[in-house]
């Protein structure tokens, strides 16, 4: 397999080993988690010398190449540094965060969303796909948000995590955008494609708005000004989150992502003003801040904010030499500050407290941390002979070789120098209030030193910080001079990293930062008691105000349109009807076809003429419900008779039995309902819901006369010519249900099943008391069940059954059918309950409708079944002609079979419904604890 | 004779809407119900109007269109399911919530609050 490949997959397979080996000590969890990511990073060792003597691996699994979408990384000079940034930093916070956390936290849960955000940022630092680019980067945003609410019993923990994942992720989208836009300008989402045509994108339209989304993208992840409130809020996340993600890594993907597109997008003055100008307002903002600090992880990432702002004022400068400047910040900002966190929580831990008006003279408790610390912090000011020094002095040299501002660019240095004052008095504060500066005032715990292990990460940082900034080309020479040329798609310029460039104005700038910072410092309480005139505003207050208010009038947006009441949404959902149906009906340029019309006759407009009055009747006496039924009644006769009219037989012989079924489950359901509507309609509102339903009257009445005004197109031939050769029967129609589209009516009848289940489900529970008389007061009649009904319909029941049967068999050939002879039984049936009673039918009928509808939708779906026996697709139909002396010829079908099962599952659901609601209005009605 | 049939289906359109625009169960499950015929007659007609000519192969000179005639069939079974479940619903509404209003309670009107205030006095 391939190495490059490898060294994301291993280090997403270390996701899992902390989980399972969070069991054994906390020790041996630590190692077990380190090891992957150590592997990892020993293979990218092992690729380093080819990449820095400028090779650049390359590997890609295609995933959707229709769209562009690859599995694709890749590992040049850029990804190179950031990945020893990640790994390396990463083992030595695995290692922090051993002794740092409690025994209470759970450590494998914390290692494993460590690793999970490793992964996540080797993904975006190695990938070489845009959209996989992206992914990774939100993979980021959600493993922070993890990571900073490990505490997730502290509400500053979940706020501060909201928060980020609110503005980070919210910036991935804007990202997201923006690279979409990208790909489409360039025709590709490969990285090196991209890079490769920037000439292209500059020249484009739509530069402007890629620039745009892609640096909100990269602002929001890098904290820059105005997003840089969420960084602050993020410390209550525990210090090696804040060490790993808060110095050295997430909020360095934002820088990553500006030098990654440098090449493609920079070169213009919007990114130069914009970038610059962000970068340099977010410099002196987040110094500013800094100083005024007392949580001392509120200084550091304040200050973080503050670097990062610097970096991103490099990237914006437009000299390649700014661009070489800032690769080599990332790398001194990432030793200093990460050394600076672990140091910080190493002070937190052993003394309980984070305050820098609590924490003094801690040089007495613990010189070999603050050692340490004050070497860092010299570092983070620019003292010379450390790292920082250096690429501040290259900072400086820049600001003063730029023009961006034109006639202004005079501005740039002196701001500059303004921000190393502010970064010199911060860091001073770091190591002055809280190592010395009298004596510890009411700290939880008697400071001491860490145990020796937890020092060791930031020995080696703080090692480095000092190595670097003595022999700079000697360790990190070849490693800069490759990021920088992947970052510039092209050459390096010339530049030295020597310690000492000669009496010149950089050199002055550091003089006067530090000595302006001392000075600051020596000053600091006239600018304490001038700060604190300002009115404290906690951007976590004004942050959960606006989110609460985006939900409070999101709530009563959705309150409007879904308050409850069902009447409302009907008519919502028929005004937006008479919109969508009525808008393309204007394009339509007459309403009648050149389909010629069907003469009118006497009888059809005696059909016509009732089904108005029925309708209209229904509408008109819809609150005296009993007439109403009636009314609708007559208009369904007129429905089957038209159905018969015109050429439907298995349509109309349908209607008429359902209608009669539909008439007594209406009556009954009638015995538990109020018999009369109230008046209770406003005549606004009458008057409002009659012009909605004339208006979809009309719209449907146009739609439906210009569709049969118009000639046919049909797919209905095949069906007429295959119907008996194929299907073995002459009824169209059901050959139809049955075979041709049998999988239809398969899903039909169990719907039908479903819905008489549900319905016998809300009736087995209903508690409805029985009126034992009418509206008017009047008892229902004892009697019954007259005499002469139940003879009557005893002698009906064996007919009606025949009837059934011979409809049923018929049905493939002739009008009928399983659904018909259904209802027609179904009838048969009811008609026996209507006459005798529930209680007299119990002891003769012994017939479980539940069992009956499941037999008939098994029956259905064997039959079909039954065809893959014969090596045919489900639900293939067989048939053949046999001929019995007496009978004659006939014909037997698979068809007839699945029919059986409609014919069982019309029965059982039909009176499945009628019969459990007729029931509830006799003695064998369910009866409740309550009642009795 | 398409004329009438589309005057009756819009009509029958427009008063099933009408009454499942109203505020109680039952006159919603009869609009329900009007509606359910029009739409099945809707159906229906996008095979055209024709007489004497029944999809059985063998008994006319030329069929109607037995695609539709299938669709609307198992509709119409269906169409008798939702019903039962609407009115159904309508009963347990009823016994849950003691009144047959379809939002589950009586909306309190201009003229219904007046009247309670002034029985009040």
């Amino acid at each position: 397999m391939n190495t490059l490949l490898c060294i994301p997959l291993l280090v997403l397979l270390g996701t899992i080993v902390p989980l399972c080996s969070m069991r054994y000590s906390r020790t041996a969890c630590a190692f077990l988690t380190a090891a992957l990511p150590a592997l990892a990073l020993f293979l990218i060792l092992d690729l380093a010398p080819a990449v820095i003597a400028g090779e650049r691996f390359n590997v890609a699994v295609d995933w959707v190449p229709a769209i562009d979408l690859s599995l694709a990384f890749r590992l040049d000079g850029l990804a190179l540094l950031f990945s020893f940034l990640i790994l390396g930093i990463g083992l030595l916070v695995i290692l922090y965060a051993r002794y740092y956390l409690s025994k209470e936290d759970n450590i494998g849960k914390f290692y494993s969303y460590l690793i999970l955000f490793m992964f996540a940022m080797l993904g975006v630092v190695m990938s070489d796909n845009l959209i996989q680019l992206w992914v990774f980067w939100e993979l980021t945003s959600i493993s922070s948000f993890l990571l900073i609410s490990f505490w997730g019993h502290k509400s500053e923990a979940r706020k501060g995590a909201r928060m980020a994942l609110t503005i980070t992720g919210a910036g991935g989208l804007f990202l997201l955008a923006g690279l979409l836009m990208l790909g489409d300008v360039v025709g590709s989402y490969s990285l090196q494609t991209v890079l490769d045509s920037g000439d292209l994108i500059r020249a484009h339209s739509s530069y402007p708005i890629i620039v745009v989304l892609v640096l909100v993208g990269a602002f929001t992840k890098s904290a820059q000004f105005p997003f840089h409130f969420w960084l602050p809020n993020a410390m209550a996340a525990p210090t090696p989150v804040s060490a790993y993600l808060h110095s050295a890594t997430m909020v360095k993907a934002g820088i990553f992502l500006m030098a990654r597109f440098y090449p493609a997008l920079a070169g213009t003055d919007l990114w130069f003003l914009i970038v610059s100008m962000t970068g340099l307002a977010t410099f002196l903002l987040g110094g500013y801040l800094a100083l005024f600090q007392h949580d001392l992880k509120g200084l550091l990432a304040n200050s973080t904010i503050s670097h990062l702002g610097l970096i991103t004022l490099l990237l914006g400068m437009g000299s390649d030499l700014a661009l070489v400047a800032a690769v080599f910040h990332i790398i001194n900002h990432a030793t200093f500050k990460a050394s600076l966190f672990m140091a910080a929580g190493i002070i937190d831990h052993e003394s309980g407290s984070r305050d820098m008006r609590q924490l003094n003279g801690l040089w007495k408790y613990m010189p070999y941390t603050a050692t340490l610390a004050m070497v860092a912090s010299m570092a983070m000011a620019g003292v010379p002979l450390l790292n920082g020094f250096l690429s501040k002095e290259m900072f400086f040299n820049e600001t003063l070789h730029q023009d961006s501002l034109g006639s202004l660019s005079w501005m740039v240095p002196v701001m500059a120098t303004l921000g190393g004052v502010l970064s010199v008095a911060y860091s001073l504060r770091f190591i002055h209030d809280v190592f010395f500066n009298g004596e510890p005032i009411n700290l939880p715990k008697t400071p001491h030193e860490p145990p020796r292990y937890m020092r060791v990460p930031v020995e080696i940082l703080v090692a480095l910080c000092l190595i670097v900034g003595i022999f700079p080309s000697f360790i990190v020479g070849d490693l800069l001079q490759s990021a920088s040329f992947s970052a510039l798609n092209g050459p390096v310029p010339e530049y030295s990293l020597a310690i000492w460039h000669g009496f010149n104005l950089p050199l002055l700038m550091s003089a006067i930062a530090l000595v302006g910072g001392l000075m600051v410092y020596y000053n600091r309480r006239h600018l304490f008691k001038f700060q604190a005139q300002f009115p404290a505003k906690d951007p976590k207050v004004i942050f959960e105000r606006g989110i609460q208010q985006l939900v409070a009038k999101s709530a009563s947006f959705i309150n409007f349109f879904e308050n409850g009441s069902l009447q409302r949404y009907v008519y919502f959902v028929m005004s937006l009807t008479i919109v969508v149906s009525a808008y393309p009906l204007l394009d339509l340029d007459a309403t009648a076809g050149r389909r010629p019309e069907i003469p009118v006759d006497a009888l059809s407009i005696t059909g016509a003429v009732l089904l108005t009055l029925g309708s209209l009747g229904t509408v008109i006496w819809h609150r005296r419900r009993m007439v109403a039924l009636l009314t609708l009644s007559v208009v369904g006769l007129i429905v089957t008779l038209a159905f018969a009219r015109f050429s439907a037989p298995d349509l109309a012989l349908t209607q008429l039995s359902v209608e009669v079924v539909t008439v007594i489950l209406l009556m009954l359901a009638l015995f538990f309902l109020p018999q009369k509507t109230p008046k209770e309609s406003s005549p606004r509102r009458v008057v409002r819901d009659l012009g909605i339903s004339a208006m979809i009257g009309g719209i449907v009445g146009t739609v439906i006369y210009a569709m049969m005004t118009r000639p046919l197109d049909t797919i209905s031939d095949f069906f007429l010519e295959n119907s008996k050769t194929g299907g073995g029967g002459t009824n169209v129609v059901n050959v139809i249900l049955v075979d041709f589209r049998g999988f239809d009516t398969l899903g039909e009848i169990t719907v039908l099943g479903i819905a008489a289940l549900g319905i016998f489900k809300l009736i087995s529970r209903m508690r409805l008391y029985m009126p034992s008389g009418n509206e008017q007061g009047r008892a229902w009649s004892e009697d019954r069940h007259p005499l002469m009904l139940s003879v009557v319909s005893q002698s009906l029941l064996p007919l009606a059954l025949l009837v059934s049967a011979y409809i049923f068999l018929r049905g493939h050939n002739m009008p009928g059918g399983g659904f018909i002879a259904g209802l027609i039984t179904s009838v048969a049936i009811i008609q026996q309950y209507v006459a005798h009673g529930v209680d007299w039918i119990k002891e003769r009928l012994k017939l479980d409708y539940q069992i009956m509808i499941g037999s008939g939708i098994g029956i259905a779906a064997l039959t079909g079944l039954g065809s893959w026996a014969f090596g045919h697709p489900f639900l293939t139909s067989w048939f053949d002609y046999f001929s019995l002396p007496v009978i004659g010829k006939f014909e037997l079908a698979s068809a007839m079979i699945f029919d059986l099962g409609v014919y069982l599952t019309v029965v059982g659901a039909t009176m499945l419904i009628l019969a459990n609601l007729g029931q509830l209005t006799t003695s064998e009605r369910a009866t409740f604890e309550e009642d009795a | 004779m398409e004329g009438i049939y589309a005057f009756c289906v819009g009509l029958m359109t427009a008063c099933g809407i009408f009454l499942t625009l109203r505020g109680r169960t039952f006159s919603v499950v009869v609009g329900l119900t009007l509606l359910s015929y029009a739409v099945n007659l809707f159906l229906f007609a996008s095979g055209r109007l024709r007489l004497d000519a029944a999809a059985v192969l063998g008994e006319s000179e030329n069929y109607g269109d037995p695609l539709p005639q299938a669709l609307v069939l198992t509709a119409i079974v269906i169409g008798f399911a939702m019903t039962a479940f609407a009115v159904i619903l309508a009963m347990r509404a009823r016994a849950d919530l003691g009144n047959d209003h379809v939002d589950g309670r009586i909306p309190q009107t201009k003229e219904s609050a007046r009247q309670k205030s002034g029985g009040q006095r």
